[in-house]
């Protein structure tokens, strides 16, 4: 990285220069937004078309819980009503919540807290933007024109033979978006493998970074079977192929199985990385190390990989064989495992910590809280005789919101407000965040607890009109929706009012250990003035009055204490640190404890 | 119907031990969130910034010996419950041998039962209680899924393929009965009853069910007391189709589609007139809907296609 220039000596005196030197300030037009390389700007990119997807399937989201909110259908058609909750599934899933963590947080942060310039393809991240553009257009051409009523879950042969809605066009876009993920999954795992900083080992990283790894993993092997299974589906209704269509010697089942390879697994493409980011943002405001910091990385890798053994568990009433079914139903407890180890971790993290409920904070511990819910209902639908009951009712509905808005959108949330002061530099009034993530909580709760009671009695989803008794529940469902939509509204507002008028965060106002933080805010064009140089372990935080050199936990590996040889190593980092001085507290606080070896130490 | 309250009846066998599962996992999954959020509330107030608690290093057991207790103490809770749950499918899979097979077809958007002595009904299922039902069940279209909230039963219907599904009703009483698996436009329409009743009961009111003869005889009765005689026959003022011979050919529409007279064509015909017109006459056929009910669509259904050949018309 000799090419870099020496830090720019003006920055020291005065901190509120900066932006032009940021990476926001490499260009200022449009044409240099759309042309950048910057894995930054990239990642702005993404944050802003993944905000409109997700207003857009929010929308559509209003009106389905307008229209469930009287038995009779009422407001909308019974054909407008199927088209809307396609259109909400499919902008959700695919241009949403499977993007969203990995391009705009992934995108931004991987290569910062990796202590890299950028990704290793710059050039492969920006035209993956393009087809995530090109795939969500098309997609959204296909509503306007008329809209597809298969369900996100494109069943055949209904969505070969009988939908006369924009099947193939859907698709196709949906097909385009699965590249857009592949090439991002290729970029992060080429970019983990080859562009760490020096002394940023394997078991020195971020859990967010074993995160992002893990996921891309999942989505370079499971992606193509979607691309495939979505090209069987074109070619059968362009071609009158026979693949699924019963009548041609084809099995409306085999769908089921190649859809659920991927999507099983696409359900942990969009679950781990928020898992990535709270503990970050754990870690932060309890300011402890992350307890069991090897088990919380097997853990994420177990899921990925038991993952893709469970996908027959949306299938127990297909008429899939019994033993299949036990199968698939003892694999899905198993991957349930991994998922209670690390609730259990990030709770024990907190044990003798410093808490503060800093807005992203309760995002996260949110986060822990509604991912519990969900994964233990997830059990409930893994017992064969119980699925066979709440299949395909709400109860379906209420577990995977739980995961996905409860866990996901909250840890999506938490991040963008634990990283916001580093990529835009900015505060945003801290009171009023706390205010929109609590609405966000009570809000979700009130909008999918009363589904579970739902399903279990018996009340099937993708119905427009149902029987007068369901009445009571929807309305609990649909009043919470609207706190729901107000408290996603408001951060909209304070973070769009913050770029303006929001107080400068400084390098690191939440006082985070992580490379990205010991670059300024908003980060130079190449991140770090100089390659850092990392010296210890990841999330080294300690309590603030631990007795100078008490380590915080795991001290098992005291008997192989290299507390010298460690000592001169993290002279040297320090010598080496990047751009800024990190605040005088953190400073004080890093140069007077003795660093001590923990459990990711030496692999 | 109106079954639900806060939770519903247990109406077959498979519903009770359904539930006794459902509640146990109600049970675990309520301690381990009250554990976790208990956990995390204790934590959130006794270490909070700056509190007087000890921040001693962790006490030694709080090592690898705590992560890997808590793994296996999972796995092995996880693993006991689904065993539990397993042993149920189990025992559900070997049935006896005498059990009671009704037939089931599935099609957009309607359920239609055909019990073994040729009596039919439309999104209506009767069965004695006490006894072991199997229904047979196929699809004509696209996939649909048979349920019975309150039997805690479901079983998606494939075209393509049979799929059986059993189950004892043991509580008289009449259930919901709803498509479970999405469909189309009337997904949320296709809806019926279940009926449980006592033995006698059942046996009396097969003997009382019309069979398909005496269904194309009410059909008939249906066809002019709706006044459908009154254009489709004889010298009638408005110019309608003849309905003879028209079960099973081929029409053709004045959008220059064709389509082939089945069930649907006809009950379409009924209720949604304007939506299929018959290459040649005028919109003038007024919609049925909500006039004429499911069950005497059936009966209608049943006259038309009976009058298969022209020379047939007026036989009853
Ligand atoms: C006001 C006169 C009128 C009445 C009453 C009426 N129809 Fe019709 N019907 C028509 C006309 C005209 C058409 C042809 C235009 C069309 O398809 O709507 C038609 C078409 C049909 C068709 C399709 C015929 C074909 O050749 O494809 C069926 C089936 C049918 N009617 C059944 C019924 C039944 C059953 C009733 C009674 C419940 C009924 N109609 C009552 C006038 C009537
Ligand atoms: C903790 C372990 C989990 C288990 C044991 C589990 C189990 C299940 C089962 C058995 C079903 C099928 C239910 C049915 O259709 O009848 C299901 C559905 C679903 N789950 Fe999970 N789940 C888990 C975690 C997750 C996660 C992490 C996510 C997402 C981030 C997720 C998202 C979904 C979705 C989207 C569906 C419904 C798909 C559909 O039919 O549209 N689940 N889950
Ligand atoms: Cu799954
Ligand atoms: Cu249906």
């Amino acid at each position: 990285m000799s090419d870099i220039p020496l830090r720019d000596v003006r920055l020291e005196t005065d901190p509120h220069v900066g932006f032009e030197t940021s990476y926001l300030g490499e260009g200022f037009s449009l044409w240099s937004w759309l042309t950048t390389t910057d894995h930054k700007r990239i990642a702005i990119l993404y944050l802003i078309s993944t905000t409109i997807f997700f207003f857009l399937g929010g929308a559509a989201a209003v009106l389905i819980r307008l229209e469930l909110f009287t038995p009779q259908g009422d407001l909308l058609t019974a054909e407008a009503y199927n088209r809307t909750f396609t259109l909400h599934g499919v902008i959700m899933v695919w241009f949403f919540l499977v993007p969203v963590i990995p391009t705009v947080l992934g995108n931004f942060l991987l290569p910062l807290m990796i202590g890299a310039k950028d990704v290793a393809f710059p050039r492969l991240n920006l035209f993956s933007w393009y087809l995530n553009i090109i795939g969500g257009g098309l997609a959204v051409a296909a509503m306007l024109a008329g809209g597809v009523d298969t369900g996100w879950t494109f069943y055949t042969p209904y969505s070969t033979i009988y939908s006369n809605g924009h099947v193939s066009l859907t698709a196709i876009g949906v097909f385009v978006a699965g590249f857009s993920t592949i090439a991002t999954g290729i970029n992060m795992i080429v970019t983990v493998h080859t562009l760490r900083t020096n002394g940023m080992r394997w078991f020195r990283l971020p859990l967010f970074v074993w995160a992002i790894y893990a996921t891309s993993l999942i989505m370079l092997l499971s992606t193509p079977v979607l691309a495939m299974v979505l090209v069987l589906i074109i070619a059968e209704r362009l071609f009158g192929l026979g693949v699924f269509n019963p009548d041609l010697g084809g099995d409306p089942i085999l769908f089921q199985h190649l859809f659920w390879f991927y999507s099983h697994p696409a359900v942990y493409i969009m679950i781990l990385p928020g898992m990535g980011v709270v503990t970050e943002v754990i870690t932060c405001f309890a300011r402890r190390r992350v307890f069991g910091y090897q088990f919380m990385v097997y853990a994420l890798l177990g899921i990925a990989v038991i993952g893709f053994f469970v996908w027959g568990h949306h299938m127990f009433t297909s008429g899939q064989s019994m033993y299949a079914s036990l199968a698939f139903s003892m694999l899905s407890f198993l991957v349930a495992v991994p998922s209670a180890i690390k609730v259990f971790n990030w709770t024990a993290t907190l044990y003798r910590g410093q808490i503060t409920w800093e807005a992203s904070m309760i995002y996260a511990l949110g986060f822990v809280g509604l991912f519990t819910m969900g994964g233990l209902t997830g059990l409930f639908l893994a017992s064969v005789p119980v699925d066979i009951h709440v299949h395909d009712t709400y109860f379906v509905v209420a577990h995977f919101h739980y995961i996905m808005v409860g866990g996901m959108v909250s840890a999506f949330f938490a991040g963008l407000h634990f990283w916001w002061p580093k990529i835009t530099g900015r505060l945003y009034p801290e009171f009023v965040a706390q205010i929109a993530a609590g609405m966000m909580f009570a809000g979700f709760n009130l909008t999918f607890f009363p589904q579970f009671i739902l399903g279990n009695l018996g009340m099937p989803r993708r119905y427009y009109a149902y029987p007068p008794e369901f009445q009571v529940w929807h309305v609990l469902s649909s009043a919470g929706a609207v706190i729901l939509a107000f408290a996603y509204l408001l951060p909209m507002a304070y973070l769009l009012w913050s770029l303006i008028w929001g107080k400068r965060a400084g390098d690191n106002p939440w006082d985070a250990s992580g490379l990205e933080w010991q670059t300024r805010s908003p980060p130079p064009k190449h991140n770090f003035v100089e390659a850092p140089f990392v010296s210890e372990d990841v999330y080294d935080y300690h309590p603030e009055n631990a007795p100078r050199g008490s380590g915080a936990d795991d001290r098992r590996y005291d008997d192989r204490d290299i507390a010298g040889e460690k000592a001169d190593a993290a002279e040297s980092g320090r010598r080496h640190r990047a751009a800024e001085t990190p605040p005088a507290t953190a400073q004080a606080r890093r140069a007077s404890k003795t660093r001590e070896p923990s459990d990711g130490e030496g692999r | 119907m109106n079954e639900p309250g806060i939770w519903l009846p247990q109406a077959s066998s498979e519903a009770a031990a359904t539930d006794t599962i459902l509640i146990a996992l109600l049970v675990v999954s309520s301690a381990i969130v009250l554990l976790v959020a208990g956990l995390i509330t204790v934590f959130a107030i006794r270490y909070r910034k700056g509190s007087p608690a000890s921040r001693e290093p962790l006490p030694s057991i709080f090592a690898r010996d705590v992560e890997f207790g808590w793994t296996f103490a999972t796995l092995g809770l996880f693993i006991a419950i689904f065993a539990w749950a397993a042993s149920q499918n189990i025992t559900l899979a070997h049935p006896p041998a005498a059990r009671m097979e009704i037939h089931v077809l599935a099609k957009r958007w309607m359920w239609k039962v055909e019990h073994a002595g040729g009596q039919g009904e439309i999104d209506e299922l009767h069965v004695p209680a006490g006894e072991l039902v199997e229904l047979i069940m196929q699809s004509e279209d696209v996939i649909h899924s048979f349920y019975v909230p309150a039997f805690r039963v479901k079983q998606d219907v494939v075209p393509g393929h049979t799929e059986r599904l059993r189950f004892t009703p043991e509580k008289p009483g009449t259930y919901h009965l709803f498509c479970a698996e999405y469909c189309g436009t009337d997904h949320s329409r296709m809806i019926g009853r279940v009926v449980v009743q006592s033995p006698e009961e059942f046996a009396a009111w097969l003997t009382r069910q019309p069979q398909e003869d005496d269904l194309a005889k009410s059909g008939r009765q249906l066809f002019v007391r709706f006044g459908c005689a009154g254009c489709h026959e004889g010298q009638a003022s408005v110019r309608a189709p003849r309905l003879s011979g028209l079960f099973g050919a081929p029409v053709q529409l004045a959008d220059g589609r064709t389509v082939t007279a089945d069930d649907a064509y006809v009950r379409d015909s009924i209720l949604q007139p304007k939506r299929d017109i018959v290459a040649g006459y005028d919109p003038v056929m007024p919609s049925f809907a909500g006039v004429v009910s499911d069950g005497e669509i059936a009966g209608l259904t049943a006259y038309i296609r009976a009058l298969r050949a022209p020379a047939d018309g007026g036989v009853y």
